[in-house]
């Protein structure tokens, strides 16, 4: 319901900085509105239009074009059971259906306490670990019920859940919307330059920094 | 729908392409559907349209197409034409795929089609009867939006006709530059909507409801009011503004429903502001005069009615205005308006006012722009040749986009897609800043001087930086040739100003040519046909001689607005004839205007609707409306003739303009010598060397671009002195806006709601120096007047300055000004 903070509008300058047209940084500018809100809402929707210079609705345009940007409040882990072929096949939508009991909501519902919002994905690209769901975009993998309600559990109790994969072990689980715990930093040697496509006439300072490195 | 589609001019080296067996001759880099078309074979399309770039969105137009590397389907919009290419428009294969195409884009059409406006008329209905498979497979549910949405005040959607094509999207980013509506979602969920809250308010809405293929956007005026095969059209001009955008009337039942913008390649591309294409709605209003109207005591038997205006015959009024007339020295009269007539009613008039009243004391522009004389002495050029691809365009004091919409989108292209640079000259920023290569805003009343830095650079002058002139300069002076657009500059200033700007301009750059964006429809018109001090028809200066039939021409040159309302206001004028006009809330010194037609003796008015003015007229003729209810021709801004046709009957016994001053003529006991525009136009003819070689015939003929007008001009005219303003106060800028509280507009249901507001705009350092917060109430006050508008920071209006619109629903600017000033100085004053 809110417009970006100041220290969130810092970071989205730098962020267009990065582009040769602003309105390039559209989607990066989506992913920290929901980080700081755990949704996109229309005011930082509007807010971002500002920013980049473009109409309100070019902005819900983009945003809307994409699933994973939720236009409503959602729960602060957003759990995706996936039902496609290999899953389904090996227990996924009685995993799903389980889930439902459990969590006492249906796909697309979130639980009274705001913590977990449900929902029925397509292929999460983990067949080989069948039956599978995201927890805010960390895997379970092979889950049985009871791996599912640990998981739950230990969120619940604000433990580290044993039953998801992380980049680094123990790593916590940050609320919906935020998508990595370390920001990608991009130094200046590595930009691929901010002038727009017409005008760049030499190769990128990436390609010219590797080249060099190449040859030494 | 009835849009032409542009004619490409074959080059010599052609590309010969094989279209279903026979060779034709295609342009290179055009694109097959096109190349088609233009050899007569029809490849069906929704989204193609071929004044935007093509987006390949809905499949229809899959040909067979063979480049040497076998058979293939390929969108023939997105295909530009190679060497020897074969195409199959008929083919088994392409039949299969149109068939195809048809049946998908139908799955979620509700097929409403008897219920929808645009049945009978609609390229999915046609399309699917021509090239349709008949009969779909689909038993699924369609998908369901709650229908229709209103998008704008204007137009409603339907999301469920939708068929994604991306014409209206595409049309409000590429064409309009107003992206406010767009595609939402994806997939089968795919809708095209605007922001919650932010509506389509474009000034260019409407044409989004033309270009539609299906009947997904409508438009509040003509929904549900007639069905297609009940139209009847004919080919006309657009009288509102001075572009002479070319479109089709069409009426049911003697009531005009609907225009719709025609494709005329030199002028409008086939698009209209909404402002244009609704402006119909005033003339089907129930307040239009139908009779003569007399003041209620002039007519010798006072009755219940007093000195209200009641219904006479015409025979009573002709013989009134006689009497008011008889006796009177022809510097007593006073003539004001006369550009909403067409050519013809301005002739008339010209001949009736200069030849047998013998005053030159008549003014169409109503103190707006540069005098007439003016700028017909500047050499004049073409919308085309302004918007030559990587020429350079000055708009000088004008703002295209309030004032003449059409012109606006043809310079937008050319500066986003045709490489050419606009220099903005304007009194605060304007609708085409965005697209400015340079801005520069002079203080108010200091023009003129910015142009002769512009000629010669020496540093800052009128508040610009030194630098950004000696920029402009040098490229100006570097161009081979450039057009300068030239407006009516700020109505704040008087317009003087604007008129020695232009004619330093000229004076200083023999490499500029000029086009006159001034304000009103037909006013080009009427300056070509004399209806302006010191011009006779044909760009002629007023001089002993008597053109033509005519028997006199006036002693002297005559008084413009200004000049006649300060002659008016000290008891020196008789009689003063409106010609379709309202100075009284259009004249930018509102006061002036007040006392100068409170001691004018006998006021007669001739107009469509009656307005703020003529409502204290004595005698009252009412007129047909130009723009529907009389044939005759139109000029535009670059001097292009087109016609302009009666579709309708005119409201009662109502008469055409040039009828009524024929009739005043007569009973004068003049005969002005024509009684059809075939006469009329022979009387031209003789009068106007202009239009001596202009065959009417040629002119009305539907499918020709007009007649552009060349030639003659008035000889140089010296710039007017202008006091050099020096005080320190901030200084007025009023500019108009495109929707105000005009006779015109005020009587259009559909537009009369839409004029915004006047605000108070200040450069954000005196903002913040002045203390106020945005949307503050402030009192503006000068030395005629004040009003209380909100105040906001607008880095886009100089500093020194306070800009505020001319005529809105709120404030009136033109209390706050005073003519016989350069600028008008204001101060400002919190009230909340």
């Amino acid at each position: 319901m809110s417009r970006l903070t100041d220290a969130n509008v810092a970071l989205a300058r730098e962020m267009i900085a990065r582009y040769p047209r602003p309105k390039s940084a559209l989607i990066p500018l989506l992913h920290l509105a929901q980080e700081q809100e755990g949704w996109v809402s229309d005011d930082a929707m509007a807010h971002l239009a500002e920013l980049v210079g473009v109409t309100a609705a070019e902005v819900r345009g983009t945003c809307t074009f994409y699933e994973m940007f939720k236009l409503h409040p959602v729960g602060t882990y957003m759990v995706n059971v996936c039902t496609n072929i290999s899953c389904q096949l090996l227990g996924g939508e009685e995993l799903l259906h389980h889930a439902e009991e459990a969590l006492g909501i249906r796909p697309g519902g979130t639980t009274e306490d705001g913590l977990f919002t449900l929902e029925d994905v397509e292929c999460i690209a983990a067949c080989t670990e069948a039956p599978c769901m995201q927890v805010n975009y960390r895997y379970g993998l092979r889950l049985s019920t009871d791996d599912f309600d640990q998981i739950i559990a230990d969120l619940r109790a604000g433990r580290h859940p044993q039953g998801l994969v992380t980049a680094n072990p123990g790593e916590p689980i940050p609320s919906h919307g935020t998508l990595g715990l370390t920001r990608q930093q991009t130094g200046e040697s590595k930009m691929a330059g901010v002038l727009p496509p017409e005008q760049v006439n030499e190769a990128p300072v990436w390609l010219n920094a590797n080249a060099t490195e190449d040859a030494s | 729908m009835t849009a032409t589609e542009p004619e490409a001019e074959v080059v010599a080296d052609g590309v010969p392409v094989t279209i279903d067996g026979v060779e034709i001759l295609a342009n290179k880099g055009e694109l097959l559907i096109a190349a088609a078309e233009r050899h007569g074979v029809y490849i069906p399309r929704f989204c193609y349209h071929p004044r935007m770039k093509p987006v390949g969105m809905c499949r229809m137009c899959l040909v067979e197409v063979d480049t040497g590397r076998g058979p293939g389907l390929q969108p023939s919009c997105m295909l530009p034409v190679s060497d020897g290419m074969t195409v199959l428009t008929e083919s088994d294969v392409t039949k299969k795929a149109q068939d195809g195409v048809l049946e998908f884009l139908l799955i979620n059409h509700p097929l409403d089609c008897p219920v929808c406006d645009k049945g009978g008329e609609c390229p999915l209905q046609d399309q699917t009867m021509a090239f349709g498979p008949g009969e779909s497979r689909f038993v699924e549910e369609k998908r369901h939006f709650k229908k229709p949405i209103p998008i704008s005040d204007i137009v409603y959607l339907d999301r469920e006709r939708c068929i994604l094509c991306d014409r209206c999207t595409r049309f409000a980013s590429e064409v309009a530059g107003d992206p406010l509506i767009h595609f939402q979602a994806r997939g089968n969920q795919t809708e095209v909507n605007t922001f919650p809250d932010e509506p389509f308010s474009s000034y260019f809405s409407g044409n989004t409801v033309q270009i539609c293929p299906v009947g997904a956007l409508t438009a509040k005026p003509y929904r549900f009011k007639a069905r297609p095969w009940d139209l009847s059209e004919i080919a006309s001009t657009a009288t509102l503004d001075a572009v002479g955008s070319r479109i089709t009337v069409q009426s049911s039942r003697n009531q005009v429903l609907r225009y719709l913008g025609v494709d005329s390649d030199p002028v409008n591309w086939g698009w209209l502001s909404d402002k244009e294409r609704f402006s119909f709605e005033a003339w089907n209003s129930d307040a239009r005069l139908t009779q003569p109207l007399l003041r209620g005591d002039s007519l010798g038997n006072p009755t219940d009615e007093g000195d209200q205006l009641v219904a006479g015959s015409w025979a009573l009024a002709l013989t009134k205005v006689a009497e008011a007339l008889d006796g009177v020295e022809p510097e007593r009269i006073a003539v004001f308006g006369g550009a909403r007539m067409t050519n013809e009613g301005q002739y008339a008039w010209a001949k009736l006012i200069k030849s047998v009243l013998r005053t030159d004391n008549v003014d169409a522009q109503l103190g707006d722009g540069a005098g007439g004389k003016a700028l017909l002495s500047l050499p004049r050029t073409t919308i085309d040749a302004a918007c030559t691809p990587g020429g350079t365009v000055v708009v000088l004091g004008a703002d295209p986009k309030e004032t003449h919409g059409s012109l606006f989108l043809r310079l937008r292209h050319a500066a986003e897609n045709d490489g050419a640079s606009i220099i903005e000259i304007a009194p605060r920023s304007s609708g085409l800043a965005p697209y400015a290569t340079s801005s520069l805003y002079p203080v108010p009343g200091e023009l003129d001087q910015l142009v002769d830095a512009l000629g010669d650079p020496f540093g800052d002058a009128a508040g610009v930086d030194g630098d950004d002139i000696a920029a402009v300069s040098e490229r100006l002076r570097n161009e081979e040739s450039f057009t300068v657009v030239v407006g009516s500059g700020s109505l704040g200033d008087s317009p003087a100003v604007i008129e020695r700007a232009v004619l330093r301009m000229a004076a200083l750059f023999p490499n500029a040519s000029f086009l006159p964006a001034l304000h009103r429809g037909n006013v080009m018109g009427a300056l070509d046909m004399g209806l302006a001090p010191g011009l006779l028809p044909g760009r002629q200066a007023v001089g002993p001689e008597a053109p033509g039939t005519w028997a006199n021409t006036p002693a002297m040159e005559g008084l413009d607005t200004t000049a006649m309302l300060h002659l008016a206001e000290e008891g020196g004028i008789d009689v003063a004839i409106l010609l379709g006009c309202d100075p009284l809330t259009d004249f930018p010194d509102a006061g002036l205007a007040e006392r100068g037609f409170n001691k004018v003796s006998h006021l007669v008015a001739v107009d469509s609707l009656l307005n703020f003015t003529s409502t204290g007229a004595d005698i009252v003729f009412p007129a047909a409306a130009s723009a529907t209810e009389v044939d005759g021709t139109f000029t535009n801004i670059e001097g292009r003739l087109s016609p302009i046709s009666r579709k309708v009957t005119p409201p009662g016994t109502a008469r055409a303009d040039w009828m009524i001053a024929v009739e005043i003529a007569a009973q004068l006991g003049v005969d002005l010598g024509f009684i059809d525009i075939d006469e009329l136009w022979a009387d031209l003819a003789a009068a106007s060397p202009l239009h001596s070689g202009v065959a009417l015939g040629d002119v009305m003929a539907a499918d020709t671009d007009g007649v552009l007008l060349t030639g003659t001009s008035i000889d140089s005219v010296e710039p007017p002195a202008v006091d050099v303003p020096n005080s320190s106060d901030l200084r007025l800028v009023v500019t108009r806006k495109m929707y105000d509280e005009g006779t015109i507009l005020t009587h259009c249901p559909s537009l009369n709601q839409l004029a915004a507001g006047a605000s108070a705009s200040v450069n954000p350092t005196h903002f913040s120096a002045l203390g106020f917060s945005e949307g503050d109430e402030v009192k503006v006050t000068s030395q005629s007047g004040s009003v209380t508008v909100p105040v906001i920071s607008d880095p886009g209006v100089p500093a020194g300055a306070v800009a505020i619109e001319f005529n809105q629903p709120n404030a009136s600017a033109a209390s706050l000004l005073d003519s016989a000033r350069t600028v008008t100085t204001v101060s400002l004053e919190r009230v909340s």
